[in-house]
This record gives C-alpha cells, sequence and structure tokens, in this order.
C-alpha cells in the first residue's frame, strides 16, 4: 500500500489548511520559494503580505488574540526569521498561539555560513514555546501538526517551524492531523479536586476577597470568561483584571474594580492590598501588578488557578494551587461552591464598603481644560462612540495603551489586543491589520501614540492593499510619553532624547497610503473627528494633539508597595527608593 | 546620604540586590530528567538554566533508552525551595521533558561520580600518590615513570576529599564526570 508521494510544500499547505489556518501572514524570500509557488497554485489559504516580518507576527497575534485560534506565520530564513523574533517574544510573553514557519538554507549548507543563513532555532529557543528544524520530509507532515498542537495546547504560544528549502522540495508522506500522539507534551486541563475543595471552602470563608484575573481566562475561551460571570455573581466578590485580561469579565459591571497594576485603580490595588482572600486564575503575579514583592497583599491568603505550573509559586507563594485550565477549574469551583453555604454577607457588606470609599477617590478623574484636548477626555470620548458598537481595539505601548486600559471598558474577552509581557512598541498597527481580516465589518481601531506608530508605519502598505478600513488613532503628544513621565518622576525632569523631533504630517501620510487622515486640536473638534472617522469606509489616521505634559496616573512607582500609590501629579513629592530606581 | 544621591552622579547602594538572594538558604539539589533523545534537547535544558539565571554546578548526559530515544540527564543545582520548584517547574514545561524527579526531595537516593585524575612526581609522592589511591579504592588506568593516571568513582565528597590528598603530591589534571544519581529502593522513577 503505497502512500502517495506530496513534495515538501504541498505537504505544509495541506498540513496548514487541515489545522483550519485561513489566514498566512508573510513575507517572501528565496529559501521559502517553493512554498510560495504551492501558494499561487491554491485557494483556500489566503496570504497576507505584509511589510516586515515583525508585522506578519503582530498580526497573527491580532488575529489569534481576537478570534482564539492559532494565528501563522511564513517567513524566510535569516533576515525573515530574525525580523521575526521581536513578535515571537512578545506571543511567548502574552501566550498568543503562533505557528511561525520560516525558510532555511538547505541541509546540506547549514552550519556553513550561507547566503541568508541563520541559526533561527537557535536563535527563536529561548522566545518560543518550542522550535522544530526539520531535516527529513518523513517527518515533515508530523511535526507541522505537532506545532499547531503545541502551540494551542496547555499555556499557548508561539512554535517556530524551520524548513530547509530542499526538505520543500523533496517528496515524502502525507500524514492525517489526526494520525499521531504527541510523545512527550500533554498539559493537565482537570484540577485536582481535593485544592479545589480547600479553594472553595476558603471563598466560603472570606470576609475581605477579591477576583484577579488575566489573559489565562481569555486564551481558555469565551466559556471561561462566561463560568467567571457566573461565579464572581454567584459570590458577590468584587473581581480586578490584569491589564491581558480586560474582557474576560465585563468592565461596566458594578463588581468590577478596573485594571490592577502599576497604572491600575485606587480600588483594584488597595483591594489587592488588604484582601484576606486572593484569588487569582490565569494570572502571573507580574511585577507590574505586584509592586515590591515583600510588601504584596501580606495578610493574604491566596489562591492560583493557572494552566502552567511554572506560573505557581514563581513570583509570590501561594497557599491553595490549582494546575489546570480555567474554564474547567471554573466549573468544578462552581460545583463546589453550590455545595457550601454563601459567603457571610455582613462581613462581604463591610469590605464592599470599603471599597466604595477607595472608589469615591476617583483615581482616573483628570484636570479638564477648554483648550488643550486632554488625552483621558480623547478616549472617554472614543468609549462614547464605540461602546455601543462591534469594536475591538489594539494598542502600541506607552501611555496612550495604558489610558486606554483605564477608559475604554471590554464587555467581552477577544475584543482587546495589547503587548503586555514585552512592552512592544509598534504591535498595534499590524495587530488591528490581523484583527481586521479576522473580523471584516467590524470596527477596529488601534489606539497609538505618535513614537509607537512610527515603528511599524510601513503597515499602512498592507492596510492599503488589502484595503482594511483599520482606524488609527494617534494620541500625538511629541514625546515618547512614558519615558518621559519616568524621566519626570525618576530623572529629575531631564528629558533625554525622548522628544519627537521631525514628526511627519500624519494627514500627508495616511493621505499618502489612500487613507483618510483627520486632524483635532482642541476639544471641541474631538467628538466630531471621531465620529468621521467610525463613518469612514476606508482606513484612517487620526492625528489628536493632545496634551504635551500630561502623565498616566495613578500610578505605582517602581519599587513601591502597591498600595502606595501616586493618584496625581500634585502627589509627586514621593520619594523613589535606591531599589525603584533600579527596576524597569 | 540621601540628599546626596539625588545629585547628578548618584553613587547608589545596590546591596539590597544581594540581600534578596541572602535571605534564604541555598540548598542543593539533584534532578532527573527524562528527555527525548533529539537535537537541541540539551541546548534547550542549558539555556533555560543561563536564560533564567539557576545554577548548574554538574550536568550529565547520556541516552538511556536507544529504543524510544531517550535520554536522562542528571541535574545538580542549588537554589531557594522557591527557585527549585521553579526550576523543576520550568523543566518540566519543555516540551521534549517527558518526567522530572527531584531525587532529593523524594526520599534517600544514591549519587555517584566518575573522574580520571593524573599526578606527576617521582620518588616518595609518586609512591605516597599510589597510598593514597589504594584506600580510595582508585584504580591506576595510566601509568608512565613520573606519573599516574588515576580512574576514580565515588561520591562527590569522596572525589573531592581524594584530589585535595593529591593536590600536594603532583596534581596535574583533572576530568570529572559529574555526578548520576538514582532513588534508593526498587522503584523505578
Amino acid at each position: 500500500m503505497s502512500q502517495a508521494q506530496l513534495s515538501g510544500a504541498e505537504i505544509i499547505l495541506k498540513a496548514l489548511v487541515d489545522q483550519g489556518v485561513e489566514v498566512v501572514f508573510g513575507y517572501p524570500g528565496g529559501a521559502v520559494l517553493p512554498i510560495y509557488d504551492e501558494l499561487f497554485k491554491q485557494n483556500s489559504l489566503r496570504h497576507v503580505l505584509v511589510r516586515h516580518e515583525a508585522g506578519a507576527v503582530h498580526a497573527a497575534e491580532g488575529y489569534a488574540r481576537s478570534t482564539g485560534r492559532v494565528g501563522c506565520v511564513l517567513v524566510t530564513s535569516g533576515p525573515g526569521a530574525t525580523n521575526a523574533v521581536t513578535g515571537l517574544t512578545d506571543a511567548f510573553m502574552d501566550s498568543i498561539p503562533v505557528v511561525c514557519l520560516t525558510g532555511q538554507v538547505a541541509t546540506h549548507m547549514i552550519g556553513n555560513d550561507a547566503f541568508q543563513e541563520a541559526d533561527t532555532v537557535g536563535i527563536t529557543r529561548p522566545c518560543t514555546k518550542h522550535n522544530y528544524l526539520v531535516r527529513d520530509i518523513n517527518d515533515l507532515a508530523r511535526v507541522m501538526h505537532e506545532a499547531f498542537y503545541v502551540a494551542r495546547s496547555g499555556r499557548p504560544g508561539p512554535v517556530v517551524v524551520d524548513l530547509p528549502k530542499d526538505v520543500q522540495l523533496a517528496k515524502g508522506p502525507y500524514l492525517d492531523k489526526d494520525g499521531f500522539a504527541h510523545r512527550s507534551y500533554r498539559p493537565q486541563v482537570t484540577g485536582d479536586p481535593a485544592e479545589i475543595a480547600r479553594a472553595a471552602e476558603l471563598i466560603a470563608a472570606a470576609k475581605r476577597p477579591v477576583f484577579y484575573t488575566g489573559g489565562g481566562i481569555i486564551n481558555s475561551g469565551t466559556r471561561a470568561a462566561a463560568l467567571l460571570a457566573e461565579l464572581v455573581g454567584l459570590t458577590g466578590f468584587p473581581i480586578t483584571n490584569t491589564v491581558m485580561g480586560l474582557g474576560g469579565y465585563p468592565g461596566s459591571d458594578p463588581q468590577f474594580l478596573g485594571m490592577v497594576g502599576m497604572h491600575g485603580t485606587y480600588e483594584a490595588n488597595l483591594a489587592m492590598a488588604h484582601c484576606d482572600l486572593m484569588i487569582a486564575i490565569g494570572a502571573r503575579f507580574d511585577d507590574r501588578v505586584t509592586g515590591r514583592l515583600d510588601a504584596f497583599s501580606r495578610g493574604s491568603k491566596k489562591i492560583h488557578v493557572d494552566i502552567d505550573p511554572s506560573s505557581i509559586n514563581k513570583n509570590v507563594a501561594v497557599d491553595v494551587a490549582i494546575v489546570g485550565d480555567a474554564a474547567t477549574v471554573l466549573a468544578d469551583l462552581i460545583a463546589e461552591a453550590h455545595r457550601r453555604p454563601a459567603p457571610e454577607g455582613k462581613a462581604l457588606a463591610k469590605w464592599w464598603a470599603q471599597i466604595e470609599a477607595w472608589r469615591g477617590r476617583e483615581c482616573l478623574r483628570y484636570e479638564p481644560s477648554p483648550t488643550i484636548i486632554k488625552p483621558q477626555y480623547a478616549l472617554e470620548r472614543l468609549y462614547a462612540q464605540i461602546k455601543d458598537r462591534d469594536a475591538y481595539v489594539t494598542t502600541e505601548v506607552g501611555q496612550h495603551q495604558m489610558w486606554a486600559a483605564q477608559f475604554l471598558k471590554f464587555e467581552q474577552p477577544n475584543r482587546w489586543m495589547t503587548s503586555g509581557g514585552l512592552g512592544t512598541m509598534g504591535y498595534g498597527l499590524p495587530a488591528a491589520v490581523g484583527v481586521q481580516l479576522a473580523h471584516p465589518g467590524s470596527l477596529v481601531i488601534d489606539v497609538a501614540g505618535e513614537a509607537s506608530i512610527l515603528m511599524n508605519i510601513q503597515e499602512l502598505s498592507t492596510i492599503a492593499q488589502y484595503r482594511l478600513p483599520v482606524k488609527v488613532f494617534i494620541l500625538n503628544n511629541e514625546y515618547m510619553g512614558m519615558v518621559r513621565q519616568w524621566q519626570d518622576i525618576l530623572h529629575g525632569g531631564r528629558y533625554s532624547e525622548s522628544y519627537m523631533a521631525s514628526l511627519p504630517d500624519f494627514v500627508k501620510l495616511a493621505e499618502s497610503f489612500g487613507a483618510v487622515g483627520l486632524r483635532a486640536t482642541k476639544p471641541s473638534e474631538v467628538d466630531d473627528v471621531i465620529a468621521e472617522m467610525i463613518a469612514a469606509d476606508r482606513a484612517v489616521i487620526v492625528d489628536m494633539l493632545v496634551d504635551k505634559t500630561e502623565n498616566c496616573y495613578p500610578m505605582i512607582p517602581s519599587g513601591a508597595p502597591h498600595y502606595e500609590m501616586i493618584l496625581s501629579a500634585g502627589e509627586r513629592a514621593h520619594e523613589v527608593s535606591d531599589q525603584g530606581l533600579t527596576l524597569v | 546620604m540621601r540628599a546626596a544621591a539625588r545629585g547628578a552622579a548618584p553613587s547608589r547602594d545596590l546591596r539590597w540586590v544581594s540581600s534578596l538572594v541572602d535571605r534564604e538558604a541555598l540548598r542543593r539539589h539533584t534532578i532527573a530528567v527524562l528527555v527525548d533523545n533529539e537535537a537541541g534537547v540539551l541546548a534547550r535544558v542549558i539555556g533555560l538554566f543561563s536564560g533564567r539565571g539557576y545554577n548548574i554546578e554538574s550536568l550529565t548526559v547520556a541516552e538511556v533508552d536507544p529504543v524510544e530515544h531517550l535520554s536522562r540527564i542528571t541535574i545538580v543545582t542549588s537554589g531557594t525551595a522557591m527557585i527549585i520548584e521553579q526550576i523543576k517547574a520550568q523543566l518540566a514545561r519543555l516540551v521534549p521533558v517527558h518526567q522530572v524527579n527531584d531525587l532529593t526531595l523524594e526520599g534517600p537516593f544514591v549519587s555517584r561520580e566518575f573522574a580520571l585524575i593524573k599526578v606527576a612526581g617521582k620518588g616518595e609522592a609518586r609512591v605516597e600518590s599510589l597510598r593514597i589511591a589504594d584506600i580510595f579504592r582508585a584504580r591506576v588506568v595510566d601509568s608512565t615513570t613520573s606519573s599516574f593516571t588515576f580512574e576514580m568513582t565515588g561520591s562527590t565528597e569522596k572525589l573531592d576529599a581524594f584530589i585535595n590528598l593529591l593536590r600536594p603530591l603532583g596534581l596535574v589534571e583533572i576530568a570529572r564526570a559529574g555526578a548520576v544519581a538514582m532513588a534508593r529502593g526498587h522503584k523505578g522513577s
């Protein structure tokens, strides 16, 4: 029984189709020409030509994050692969499932410093969940299927498959995607019932509880978000989200305290600091959340649910550790909670009264201006106009990102795409490309800064080619705002190299790419510009000229405990410790 | 002091960094890792240790199952209890890793190291080195009129003791293979 022999390139494409891939983000080059030739001959896969390989990975991330599916990237060897490294690291830090196919020089040339050769598996080993170099055509189909299995299973992440050109041209057998079981990788999905029972006991006894949930809820899927809402509703506990977890719980629900962390709300951080029970689900106690570790929520018992055992007890020691998928554990936890008496209402009411007092500080309040557009105002108005629409938001990295996280509320998961772990400037525009391709009829907005947007500005060309109606909403303060803010607070206001000189005219830039360019210079123009942006059937760049000196508050200064937040510029007298100065 | 540190060229006291590490005692653990014997697997393990700043005191690796293509890596490492837990969790997270066993935690285990040790010298020192080798049950695997090369297997401590005794007797070269270890008793790990 001889099996039909396919070329390597045919096997690769067949595997992609069998894995349900619809869109591949890529950029051709010498080492992937056989694959591109095969792409030319078929119609089941759509290839989207980006303008830089970093853009390809971020676009795949946006696609993956907004759909819950695996994003797919195809780049050439050498510079194609090294350009993809930032995107891969970004996906690794934020646990985004991406399969990145890289071309490689022919197997007999590997190690000879051939043209456009790079040690791709060596370079990407620490920034991928796993990677493969396929030297034998007989391994190709299995490796392709394994790559998708590894990328989406357990804690998702990027997987690189390095494909030498001779393997793409060789003939070999195809293997059905269900034709193998992975030898070693089987992540634990169901939580230990004994630990879940202990967690339910702690929940029933809690007097000052708080849910603290992260990107794990989004990765687990919409069922996890629904179950989380059920458990939070059932218990009546307050909940906060990490920046990666926004949308995992409805942002406008009264039990939601807003985002936690360095630029999270006062009430969320104080609830974390003063709680007696912290229920962390799919969150990893990142330094942006904990502040100074030895002062982090010292009085609380902690339950930590995570699919990745290495996230548990990494930064913060916890009392109950549950390894498993968020949705599965939440379902079990809800069943356990139903078997026990509801938490004591009186203590909880007292805790809520305390939280309301913290809320009363109105930590997101800012000084409005009749003449200058405050960035917060621009985002408030943006939110007012998009909240009832089918909208997706991506961001770049910096002040605008934190303001967007504070002022835009998300009622559902998969609506908010941001670079949380790596903090990659230039993420938002290509990510918006991926989101828009996955949701052609939806409103997709990249909230950007004028500095970040220039980092992957070439993707405007991709947007033009595929007629994507992406809206770029630039909060232009002519500074790398977050760098300037830290220089304000930590370096005596010496704005070393953080001023953005020689900026392009963003309106003309938009027009040169066939997009609409809009500008607002005073508060009275903001609403009309946003309305015009939304109404446009094409890509739009909005150049929102905002206050150049505004800083993002509240803020946990680096090295400070999470309960010592600066609420406004007026409180800046706070001394930053020597420890704080060394932290990023 | 603090006011001075606010100046243009601050000199900062960074002793707190090491104090974070010193706060808890470091403990030595022997960890056995069963992995697929495939290209790059050792680089993954070593990269994990260097990338995350963990210690490797010794590391040995060889294939133990040629049919299933499995290799066993024995790592001796040290860290606080929390770091050791991290090391194990991070190792287990690597895709080609089948199993991670912390032999130090899981009960009594035997640990053995292999070494080749060369001593050069003549006269009484040469004879003395042979006498010590006899006491330590080291074997001579090469001999010239002016040197001995000993082969020795034993616990890390025993090898250390042997080597220290040979040091004044003309020790010229040491090659150590690193520890391999296994749980005591009838059960496999």
